[in-house]
């Protein structure tokens, strides 16, 4: 009896480490491969999660579908294994890169198969942007001692024109009395892009006759991330981590292409455009949780410092907080800030007097931009399951120099729009 | 890199004092509201989203995309 009760406690606490580091791992491998809960559980049990994310741009731009289901299942007291699908949908319109003009502007599709129109005033959208993705992923997770925990997993992605192919592993280990846990994780991922009409020769004019070069290219993404959780006191938990992420390959956008203007503001040519093949991104991340007694309320704020070889740096904030109500109902408002500073390669048009740049991108967003969301969550039990319905407002702007608009091709026209989504998510967990 | 591991050596020494709580002190801890990634699907999601639309990635998890969206 008293063997078994022993035995009982040690399985107890095996489970509440194994919980512990494994959150850790959890944000580590999230993006990649995301646990499905993160909660400990009962041995031969399964976990279920299923989401929904109905995403939708203002005046018919880029309307987006997604579906994911997760399932972990609890393969002993050490391990577990999750398995996760993700289907979506994208329709609609997207900016292809070239200036407003006060006159129509027709474009070659990137296909090279047909035309569309933009009338005068308007910021000329692609319509051709239309995919399905499917995304199948595992991870395995494993307590390999009393204070160390593996993480490893793979993934891929397929769209009709790209796909991804990703491993990524971690380890975290816990110290002082587990208020600390260090952790490391690395992810490697070969993607491979293959355009309907090849990949196009940048710089050259849409409408030359030799502007594609190959079928496909690819590209290798190498990440680290470093990360410190650290138990502040009962009521407060802090994490830091440090990432760095480092890609070769091709990186341009194969549909985006940039105007070519005269002296007067006329756009008589457009070229596709060209990003460095090479990459290094790092971030420092801070996130800090903290439990408001004795209301139970969480506020849960973030903050991220981002910046590459490419010239960007942006600052991100984000903040929740959420409220218990009665009878296991919780409301949580979300703010989000985003702030970016352009790419040295960025440019809203080209010079047709001055020679064509190496590298060019007028994709807005490697531009100048700062975007804000503002949602709220609301979730309650069904059949004693927790099932959440979040509604979110996204606001991009985009910011430049007004100046650029000139001449009789371009005065007053907008150079930058604003651009704006609903966002809607819903979860259901069993 | 400096600012890094002036981070980081502030964070060693703190960890050494008088931080984090004793195990029957993880009430509140223990909550699945107060874990760091507390729903994961959200957060795919939402990197998923920005990823696609900002220059920026990654900090809260591997900045990889792993899709053509960007």
């Amino acid at each position: 009896m008293q063997l078994s009760l022993k035995t009982k406690s040690k399985i107890k606490s095996k489970s509440k480490t194994f919980a512990n580091i494994s959150m850790t791992l959890a944000a580590a491998t999230c993006a990649l491969a995301a646990p499905a809960t993160a909660q400990p559980s009962e041995s031969d049990s399964w976990d279920v999660d299923l989401g929904l994310l109905i995403y939708a741009e203002s005046d018919d731009q880029v309307q987006a579908y997604e579906g994911a289901l997760s399932i972990t299942k609890q393969i002993d007291d050490e391990s577990s294994i999750n398995v996760k699908g993700i289907i979506d949908v994208l329709t609609g319109a997207s900016p292809n890169g070239a200036v407003a003009q006060n006159r129509a502007q027709t474009f070659t599709r990137p296909s090279g198969n047909g035309s569309y129109t933009t009338a005068a005033g308007d910021t000329p959208l692609d319509d051709t942007f239309r995919d399905t993705r499917v995304a199948l992923s595992t991870q395995y997770q494993h307590q390999l001692s009393r204070l160390w925990l593996y993480s490893g997993g793979a993934y891929l992605s397929k769209e009709y024109d790209y796909l991804a192919l990703s491993i990524n592993s971690a380890l975290a280990r816990d110290f002082n009395n587990r208020n600390t846990t260090a952790s490391a994780g690395f992810a490697f991922a070969y993607d491979t892009i293959e355009p309907e009409g090849g990949i196009p020769n940048p710089g050259v004019s849409v409408d030359a006759a030799d502007n594609r070069l190959t079928d496909s290219d690819t590209k290798q993404t190498l990440d680290l991330l470093f990360g410190l959780t650290q138990v502040i006191n009962r009521q407060t938990l802090m994490q830091l981590n440090y990432s760095l992420s480092d890609i070769s390959g091709y990186q341009t956008d194969p549909f985006k292409i940039l105007s070519v203007v005269d002296s007067n503001g006329w756009a008589n040519d457009y070229v596709y455009e060209n990003r460095p093949d090479q990459r290094t991104k790092q971030s420092l991340f801070w996130r800090t949780k903290y439990n408001l007694q004795p209301s139970g309320q969480v506020l849960d704020v973030s903050y991220r410092y981002f910046w590459d070889d490419w010239g960007i740096t942006s600052h991100t904030i984000d903040s929740k907080w959420r409220v218990q109500l009665a009878n296991q109902h919780f409301i949580e408002p979300h703010l989000r800030y985003y702030s970016q500073q352009a790419a040295d390669f960025y440019r809203v048009y080209l010079d047709e007097n001055q020679p064509i740049p190496e590298f060019m991108t007028a994709d807005y967003r490697l531009g100048e931009l700062h975007t804000y969301t503002i949602g709220l969550k609301y979730g309650f039990p069904i059949a004693g399951n927790e099932f959440s319905v979040r509604l979110e407002y996204y606001l991009t702007q985009v910011t430049g120099d007004d100046s650029l608009a000139k001449g009789a091709g371009m005065a007053g026209v907008d150079l930058y729009p604003d651009k704006s989504a609903i966002m809607l998510q819903s979860f259901y967990r069993f | 890199m400096r600012r890094i591991l002036l981070l980081a050596s502030i964070l060693s020494l703190t960890a050494c004092s008088s931080l984090g709580v004793k195990p029957w002190e993880r009430d509140l801890l223990a909550k699945p509201e107060m874990q760091l990634v507390e729903n994961p699907m959200e957060m795919g999601f939402d990197d998923h989203t920005y990823f696609s639309k900002e220059g920026s990635s990654g900090g809260g998890s591997f900045a990889g995309g792993g899709c053509g969206c960007n």
